[in-house]
């Protein structure tokens, strides 16, 4: 089974996201929870790099983070899939290990 | 499946110990077991029974203990980062000589051993932090 890997701070506060970026393996998983949801949404420095990932990788935002913050499904990178805390818990499950980029 | 949970960041800091609290809830109602959360270095501040956040915000430490209750959770205070941040139960408080304690009857003091152990014992091992 593959990686789950959470980031939960902002790409434009700390580095967090790109090293899940460039150390997670092609199959793995990667969530974005908190302050990293900002990471999913269009038309960021670090969008094409986060599409790029979409490619090989299973990238998810968690819905009520997103929504906390003032955005949408609709703003977010298409290719990115919205979960809940239910859906949070399924992944961790479904995944052979946790790794949380802090 | 069995989680053990580690929470590194304090209360209304960022977010990490209400995701963590809500993670706990979502895997509860979902049937699956908390084997331990395990409080960490500035985590262990969840613990303190004297916070009195304002009526219409969130009580962390009193949603973790209620929690605690209602499903049996085995919550870990770190005792090398508590007493470092003059985190105690009564028993410290008396070893130590000091006149006051602040640990909510919910947690239990208790060494990183427990951590590894849940880790051990766990499916699963999810870290909270900053």
């Amino acid at each position: 089974m593959a990686m789950l890997h959470t980031v939960n701070k902002s790409p434009f506060e700390r580095n967090s996201l790109n090293s899940c970026l460039t150390k997670s393996k092609e199959g793995s998983s990667i969530l974005l929870i908190e302050d990293a949801v900002v990471g999913a949404l269009k038309g960021t420095i670090v969008a094409d790099k986060l599409s790029a990932a979409i490619a090989n990788k299973n990238v998810y935002v968690l819905g009520s983070d997103l929504n906390t913050r003032g955005f949408t499904e609709a703003d977010i990178l298409d290719g990115i899939k919205t979960v809940d805390y239910a859906g949070f818990v399924d992944l961790v499950a479904e995944h052979s290990n946790v790794q949380s980029w802090l | 499946m069995k989680f053990t949970l580690l929470i590194n960041e304090g209360p209304y800091q960022h977010q990490a110990s209400d995701t963590a609290y809500q993670f706990a809830k979502a895997a509860l109602e979902k049937g699956h077991e908390i084997y331990r959360v395990f409080f960490y270095n500035d985590g262990v501040n969840n613990a303190t029974r004297l916070a009195i956040p304002p009526q219409d915000d969130r009580n962390i430490t009193e949603n973790w203990a209620a929690l605690a209750k209602e499903h049996e959770l085995d919550m870990v205070v770190c005792i090398a980062a508590a007493q470092r941040r003059g985190m105690l139960d009564a028993d410290e408080a008396g070893r130590q000589g000091k006149d006051a304690d602040n640990i909510h009857p919910a947690f239990h003091i208790s060494g990183l051993g427990q951590l590894v152990e849940g880790a051990i014992q766990a499916d699963r091992l999810i870290t909270f932090g900053d």
